[in-house]
């Protein structure tokens, strides 16, 4: 990072240089193409000038100078995005939030956290430990992944079934918008009256300004928690299982479901004990007050049972539950070993169809001869079809594409929704208009316009602009920190 | 019922226009401008699937209404107001529920609206899942703004597992104290000397818990706690005989304080929004949602 063997000259470099410091802010060939990619399958993006804030007046003065010189910016956390979110178009001022990362202040009595963007999700649960409570999005990535980048895609995660998702955990944002104002959203005394700046902002994907302080709302720990590991013989049985624990008016934590591909990528790394003979496994979680909990772990186990369920298993203790998870939560770094080449999708469709929608998935990787594995959260109807591949093959790659956009098809046909938790970004841009109309679209762009007249905050992002800048693309590497 | 494009006829593309519905909170906001066309949106429940945890309904539907649907298959809606409030209007308000703290708020109920904009035009926000960041949150944009964007019409909203049982204490304890003897109570509500607590779940639960809280000098009330509206951006120096919400801050009172202030910058915000999707004014003209 640092550049003192090199002579600088472009203006901008050196007001951010003189604004920040010489070793937060770079323009080199490594650091560019490393903040060119997030961790999506969106291949030719190009970073401008880079830089490093640390604290609010420090974003605030990258802004401003991107409005001095006319430029872009795009901001990103720990770039563990799927949809291409951070990938930036155009050489844009590119604002890294990792070094934003401090649990500013707890306040365990009214259950709220001050915390800089650049706090790792899971680092502030662990700093939590011992106080009784949590913050409940739990995104897969959660060793990796940033709060801020959290509030930008609204992420959601296992435990968001009952919980909610990211946007449900934040009280209040502090925001430099793309004028570089300052601004705060919401509160964290009561509910703002008003317009709810604060909701429209989180799952912005960045477009609407950077989130420099971030209030979120914590959620104390259960005093009971019991986890079921369920197998089925048939995927469409653990489907129907699925929707009928919801229509008994069962609300799990979390209620995941892995198919046999998954589960045999899996339990030799994991050794959570999944049946390897199994065609799916679930995973439902409650918890809550002793007698709730054993009540719904009964109703559960009835419905598992009556459709099916091989067996059901109760995690005897932490140890055990911890097993179960981990399997679940390191499913794609698993997968990887399968095939060089994958490309994940992410679209909700609703509960009951789940069974029916499963099959079509499979039918449609068939029909293109590539291979599917299928963990997603079941609790919410949110697929996440992995199609993994080699894309030395040729054609290989035409094929995968041709694939998505019918998986993408039948999720909307099926009266789904393009994404569930990893947004739209640059990889789904193109399929906005077959989900909303043209007016619909419309009175999206004008909440966009109204925080950033200019276009200046991420733009080329999420609505539908005619062109992109990026390619899809395979990955053949996993990037550290990547999970479903 | 009335459709969608009856609606989106009375509304029109130039007159002064609003949408009445149970009127229970009718003036909040201000005044509405004279010679004002006022509507009424469509009525009646079109789709509940609860297997879903999902209801598609007219705006114009009484939430009581709804309410007593839902119950019958021990479902419900986070969603407060009063005998004759429509399910729009508790959403227009922004009326979340008094156990706000466990069920969630009003901004989290809306999955779906089909909406008229200021051009007259018919418009969808937001998706029919129970999970979606597919673009921009209109859905949260419109509830709480008083139908100063666009007018909603029919919604799709996120219902909720209703609780078995639910029972409300009072008595002299802090805060720490209750927090101590239940897990997620739903709400704690103090009115300047009393603290008044509700709890809710599973009977089995409830009962522990009533008997853990009856132990610690809190008594049960024979009757269900009588709570005025949710006065958005009150704090808990406006009580006015009202109660202070100790979770999350909230405050409920009868006196609705028109003078609250709002940075420079929330307004200039706010304003830009409403000057992008309403130019002219025509919306419930006269109603200012800060």
């Amino acid at each position: 990072m640092r550049k003192s063997q090199r002579k600088v000259k472009d203006p901008l470099l050196i007001s951010l240089i003189k604004a920040l410091s010489e070793d937060r802010v770079t323009d080199g060939a490594a650091a560019r193409r490393i903040y060119s990619k997030d961790a999506s399958v969106i291949e030719g993006g190009r970073a401008g000038v880079i830089c490093f804030p640390e604290d609010t007046a420090e974003v605030v003065k990258c802004v401003s100078l991107a409005n001095e010189y006319d430029r872009e910016f795009v901001t990103r956390g720990a770039g563990t995005g799927l949809a291409g979110g951070s990938v930036p178009c155009n050489d844009p001022i590119v604002i890294v939030t990792t070094r934003m990362k401090k649990i500013i202040d707890v306040d365990i009595e009214k259950k709220i956290a001050w915390v800089q963007p650049g706090v790792v999700n899971l680092d502030l649960s662990n700093f939590l430990k011992g106080t009784g409570l949590h913050f409940a999005p739990d995104p897969s990535s959660q060793q990796a992944c940033t709060i801020g980048g959290n509030v930008a895609n609204n992420s959601g995660g296992p435990h968001c079934l009952a919980y909610g998702v990211t946007n449900s955990h934040i009280a209040a944002l502090e925001v430099v918008l793309p004028d570089s104002s300052i601004v705060q959203l919401g509160s964290i005394e009561g509910e703002a009256r008003g317009y709810d700046l604060r909701g429209v902002f989180v799952g912005g994907e960045g477009t609407l300004g950077v989130a420099t302080r971030i209030a979120v709302r914590l959620t104390e720990d259960p005093p009971e928690i019991a986890t079921l590991l369920l197998d089925f013989s048939k995927i469409t049985d653990a489907a129907e299982t699925v929707s009928q624990i919801i229509a008994n008016g069962v609300l799990p934590a979390a209620l995941e479901l892995m198919d046999r591909n998954v589960v045999a990528a899996v339990e030799p790394f994991a050794k959570a004990g999944y049946p390897l003979d199994a065609e799916a496994v679930l995973i439902a979680e409650v918890d809550g007050l002793p007698d709730g909990v054993s009540h719904e772990v009964g109703i559960i186990t009835d419905i598992a049972i009556n459709n099916g369920a091989r067996e059901v298993r109760i995690a005897a203790d932490e140890e055990e539950r911890e097993r179960i998870w981990k399997g679940r939560k390191s499913a794609f770094g698993a997968i990887a070993k399968i095939k060089p080449d994958y490309y994940l999708h992410d679209t909700v469709i609703p509960r009951g169809r789940l069974a029916e929608v499963i099959e079509k998935v499979y039918k449609i990787a068939e029909t293109h001869d590539l291979v599917v594995m299928n963990v997603f959260h079941a609790g919410d109807g949110n697929l996440h079809p992995l199609l993994v591949f080699d894309a030395r093959i040729p054609g290989t790659l035409e094929k995968v594409k041709k694939a998505g956009e019918e998986i993408v098809r039948i999720s909307l046909e099926a009266g789904g929704v393009l994404s569930g938790e990893h947004g739209i970004g640059l990889e789904k841009q193109r399929f906005m208009s077959q989900q909303f109309s043209e007016r619909d679209l419309e009175a999206q762009d004008a909440l966009r316009r109204s925080f950033d007249p200019e276009n200046r905050s991420n733009p080329h992002k999420v609505l539908p602009t005619g062109s992109s800048c990026g390619e899809l693309n395979s990955l053949n590497e996993i990037p550290e920190g990547v999970w479903i | 019922m009335k459709s969608m494009e009856e609606f989106r006829e009375e509304i029109g593309d130039t007159s002064f226009v609003s949408v009445r519905g149970g009127g229970t909170r009718w003036n909040l906001g201000g005044p509405l401008r004279e010679g004002t066309i006022i509507v009424e949106a469509p009525k009646g429940v079109i789709n509940y699937k609860p297997e879903e945890m999902i209801v598609r309904v007219g705006a114009g539907t009484k939430l009581s209404t709804l309410q007593d649907d839902l119950s019958e298959l021990k479902q419900e809606v986070a969603l407060a107001g009063f005998s004759e409030s429509t399910v729009g209007g508790s959403l227009a308000v922004g009326s979340s529920s008094h156990r706000r703290a466990r069920i969630g708020a009003a901004c989290d109920v809306l999955l779906q609206a089909d909406c008229v904009g200021a051009d007259g035009k018919q418009f969808v926000a937001g998706g029919p899942t129970v999970k979606n960041v597919t673009g921009y949150d209109i859905c949260r944009l419109l509830v709480s703004s008083l139908g100063t964007l666009a007018l909603i019409g029919v919604v799709t909203l996120r219902t909720r597992p209703k609780p078995e049982i639910g029972v409300w204490l009072k008595g002299e304890l802090d805060f720490g104290e209750i927090a101590n003897c239940c897990y997620r109570p739903a709400s704690v509500l103090y009115d300047g000397s009393k603290t008044f607590v509700f709890i809710e779940g599973y009977e089995a639960d409830v009962e522990k818990e009533r008997v853990f809280l009856e132990k610690v000098g809190m008594t049960v009330m024979d009757r269900a706690l009588e709570i005025p509206p949710l006065q958005k951006g009150e704090t808990k120096k406006d009580l006015n005989g009202g109660f202070l919400d100790l979770q999350t801050g909230d405050v409920y009172s009868n006196d609705a304080n028109s003078n609250i202030e709002v940075s420079e910058e929330v307004q200039r915000l706010s304003n830009r929004i409403k000057q992008n999707f309403d130019p002219t004014g025509r919306l419930n003209p006269g109603r200012k949602p800060h």
